[in-house]
């Protein structure tokens, strides 16, 4: 057993995990649940589920082009959304706010229509920490223009290392597209600081926050980047809606992505223009209901306050890092203190895989996560093929860090590793 | 959940010592599979003699019901006829998809009816099969080159 190590959080943890239904359940085995796998997919609170299902039942119609009463509700609903995206992470013009389908879809966006006027010669520069959605859409970017694809290596310790960063911002560099908060390693990035050296050299900086933005208080009008996307389902918010914030005069320069309903301005059979964004990014009914989820969602997280989700999220990290370090044969993958570091931790256990790991943590109701995490090459990068993940969120207890740490425990006693 | 019935010590056994582990010479063909969703990777080389099966050999990296679901394979297929080793596999599917319902043949399974447990673990069923996948390519490969062999 863990002995009772100090831990001070600002939230009321209890009232928190009240709002979440699904984590007073028992799983198989009379286990209670320890969620923790939320940088894979976050819970979602009752106000959230709530005005998903209050939409569908009292104002579902589709959006813009219904003119009805409902159609007239439907939209805004769903400009509400965005109202309450572009207040959430700071964004002064709402038209900035693009909804895709997830951060995914937001990053082949970026790749496809930035990199609509790349050629040969020019570069774009990535990260080896990556999640493979911001390293292939722009592996697939070079292929087509002919552009040279460049990245940040990841230094012993985890850190992004920015020894080279004169070599890869050079005045060929049209492109910088950086993760915030690594989603395997937990590293947080000087963002800001390399935004300003890529600036300098002409380049457009996008940034994939999909563990930054559900972590802590993001600011886009002071942040100095170009592009910020995010996620819907790891912020407390529904599956099936993303987010794109983009500078207004970028955006509006920028070709279209997907062509279809309400991204035009007149169509002809010889040809087309297009609406002004964010109409212009959002082909075909988008994801009307999810974004009333999102709104919501956000809504739930700034009540409790941003602010203080983070300090939270530094003292579990910092209390898991701690418990973690006292199982025998673990090896953390990234940066082993809490200095900026995010709530997700990766770790191999000598002898065992982590598909086994996880495995017999699930049968003790723990849920984790074990494989690459959708980012092979930085554990190629520490000569690792894959590992387990615990990720945290403001429900996040330390009784369920210790109830991991104890599970590792057993790990290693079922399969006989001392 | 079982975890017992998952972790037989037979499979834990075979994932300490994998049998017919490290690649040998000579071969007919040599396959790489991987499982993308975990990562899970494994190259294997079959050599065939006529319709039979002369050697397989393998080098894994992944879990260990993925390893000792590729050696329990190994000692399944080697020595047989190529229909035997391609019958067993139809029956070792059959009983990865059963969820648990049906008993296994250890006529035909041998160390295999170990993994019974794991049908009850539908994330797990890949790794069972990620070696048999790997084997059954490779076969193809080389009875389709030895098919050219003799028709040239």
């Amino acid at each position: 057993m863990t002995d009772a190590r100090t831990f001070s959080s600002p939230l009321d943890l209890q009232s928190v995990r009240a709002d979440f239904p699904i984590l007073s359940r028992e799983l198989a085995g009379g286990f209670p649940l320890v969620y923790l796998d939320s940088a894979n997919s976050s819970q979602k609170p009752t106000q959230v589920v709530q005005a998903i299902s209050d939409h569908y039942l009292k104002h579902n119609a589709n959006v813009a082009r219904a003119m009805h009463q409902l159609g007239a509700e439907a939209t805004a609903a769903y400009e509400g959304g965005r109202d309450k995206v572009a207040a959430f992470i700071g964004a002064t013009n709402r038209d900035e706010i693009v909804f895709t389908k997830n951060a995914s879809e937001a990053l082949n966006l970026a790749a496809h229509s930035l990199g609509a006027s790349l050629k040969p010669g020019d570069v774009v520069v990535i990260s080896e920490m990556e999640h493979h959605s911001n390293i292939v859409p722009w592996q697939l970017l070079c292929e087509r223009t002919g552009a040279t694809l460049k990245w940040f290596g990841v230094t012993e310790d985890g850190r992004l290392d920015l020894s080279n960063i004169d070599e890869l911002l050079t005045e060929q560099t049209k492109i910088v597209s950086l993760t915030w908060v690594s989603n395997a390693l937990g590293t947080i990035n000087p963002i800001a600081d390399i935004a300003v050296k890529a600036h300098a050299v002409g380049a457009t900086v996008v940034v994939d926050a999909s563990q930054a933005v559900p972590q802590f208080p993001v600011d886009v009008s002071t942040l100095g980047v170009d592009i910020l996307v995010f996620t819907g389902h790891k912020a407390v918010g529904p599956t099936g809606i993303g987010v794109l914030w983009g500078r207004y005069d970028l955006l509006a320069a920028l070709p279209p992505f997907l062509g279809g309903g309400e991204m035009i301005e007149i169509v002809r059979m010889t040809g087309s223009t297009f609406a002004a964004p964010p109409a212009r990014f959002e082909a075909g009914t988008p994801p009307i209901a999810q974004a009333v989820g999102l709104g919501a969602a956000l809504d739930y997280l700034s009540g409790i306050g941003m602010d203080k989700i983070a300090a939270h999220e530094h003292a579990i990290v910092e209390y898991a890092l701690e418990g973690l370090k006292t199982v025998p044969g673990l090896k953390l993958l990234g940066p082993t203190d809490a200095v900026d570091h995010g709530a997700a931790i990766s770790f191999e256990l000598d002898g065992v895989h982590p598909h086994d790991v996880s495995t017999v943590l699930d049968t003790r109701g723990i849920a984790v996560r074990a494989g690459h995490h959708c980012a092979r090459p930085v554990h190629e990068r520490f000569g690792m093929q894959s590992s387990t993940r615990a990720s945290f969120y403001l429900y996040t207890t330390p009784e369920e860090i210790d109830a991991l740490v104890d599970g590792l425990g057993f790990v290693r006693s079922f399969f006989k590793v001392d | 959940m079982q975890l017992d019935s998952l972790y037989q010590e037979i499979i834990l056994d075979h994932y300490r010592s994998p049998h017919h582990a490290g690649l040998a010479d000579p071969y007919d063909v040599e396959v790489h599979h991987v499982n993308p969703s975990c990562g899970d990777e494994v190259t294997l080389r079959v050599e065939l003699d006529g319709d039979t099966v002369k050697g397989v050999t393998h080098h894994s990296v992944g879990c260990s019901i993925s390893q000792a679901a590729t050696s329990v394979m190994s000692d399944l297929v080697i020595g047989k006829p190529v229909a035997e080793g391609m019958a067993t596999y139809e029956k070792f599917l059959e009983l990865m998809q059963s969820r648990g319902n049906i008993e296994p043949d250890e006529e035909i399974l041998e160390d295999g009816v170990a993994f019974a447990g794991v049908a009850q673990f539908p994330a797990r069923v890949k790794c069972a099969l990620l070696g048999w996948s790997a084997w059954r390519d490779a076969t193809a490969q080389a009875l389709a080159a030895n098919q050219g062999v003799k028709n040239a």
